[in-house]
């Protein structure tokens, strides 16, 4: 473990990061498109998805690389969320919408699912 | 939205990203890497954790905690949790042809959080209001 301050401050550097840039387009999206549905959440949820596949797709599961844990476990597992998510999803069943509830989390699952496959199979050239 | 709050939530980002990442690093020592219970387990906790924030402040508007949501809430909370890495998981579960898993990690995940958050909420609710 020579490496681990190295490594915490990467994953932190990336984290910082990647918490300010959702922060940033969560407050953008519901300033465009309201705040009725969660878009922001999952807009970034997706992209993230979509870098991380293509990530893997590129370097493979590499853990302790660099690279890997100021992208994946910094910058992208701090840009995407499932706290806000839930949070979310929860607050539209309490107000009574129930469809939209449901809306968002087959969404989420679907679109994030879809998006890691696309970025792999992007990365396969 | 000022820059104090951008700051924050880095900040915060930045600290939930560190104990995720120690989380899933003691998981695969202690629970092996067959199954990502690190990330199931953060993204559970992360949200039982947002939802008795939210019900917290929202019962105190002006208290402290309502002052710190940044740098809680879409800081911590938000870098703590990860979508990315559970995305990333299950399709490496179903690459690796447990497709059992992939699905049962896949569908049962995001419930179980929601569940998480509501019982998080029901946990602030269940206690007299912080000052």
């Amino acid at each position: 473990m020579g490496h681990g301050i190295t490594s915490v401050l990467l994953v932190a550097l990336g984290g910082a990061l990647g918490g300010i840039g959702r922060f940033a387009i969560s407050n953008a999206m519901a300033h465009a498109l309201g705040k009725a549905f969660p878009w922001g959440t999952l807009c970034v949820n997706a992209s993230g998805a979509l870098l991380a596949g293509w990530l893997l797709g590129v370097y493979g599961v590499a853990n302790t690389q660099s690279l890997w844990l100021f992208a994946v476990a910094g910058l992208l597992g701090g840009y995407t969320t499932v706290s806000s998510f839930s949070l979310q999803t929860l607050e539209l069943w309490q107000r009574g919408q129930a469809i939209r509830a449901a809306l968002n989390m087959v969404a989420t699952l679907l679109l994030g699912i879809a998006m890691t496959a696309l970025g792999w199979w992007l990365a396969q050239g | 939205m000022s820059i104090n709050a951008y700051l924050a939530v880095g900040l915060g980002s930045a600290m939930g990203s560190v104990l995720r990442y120690s989380v899933s690093l003691a998981s695969m020592v202690m629970l092996g890497t067959h199954f990502p219970w690190g990330t199931l387990l953060v993204n559970v906790l992360g949200s039982c954790l947002i939802g008795w924030l939210a019900a917290t402040a929202s019962r105190a508007p002006h208290g402290k905690l309502a002052h710190w949501q940044p740098l809680l809430v879409a800081g911590f909370c938000g870098g703590f949790t990860t979508f990315s890495l559970f995305s990333l998981e299950t399709l490496h579960l179903a690459q690796q042809g447990s497709m059992g898993l992939a699905l049962l990690y896949g569908i049962g995940s995001l419930p179980l959080c929601v569940f998480s958050a509501w019982m998080g909420e029901r946990l602030a609710f269940s206690h007299p209001p912080a000052a």
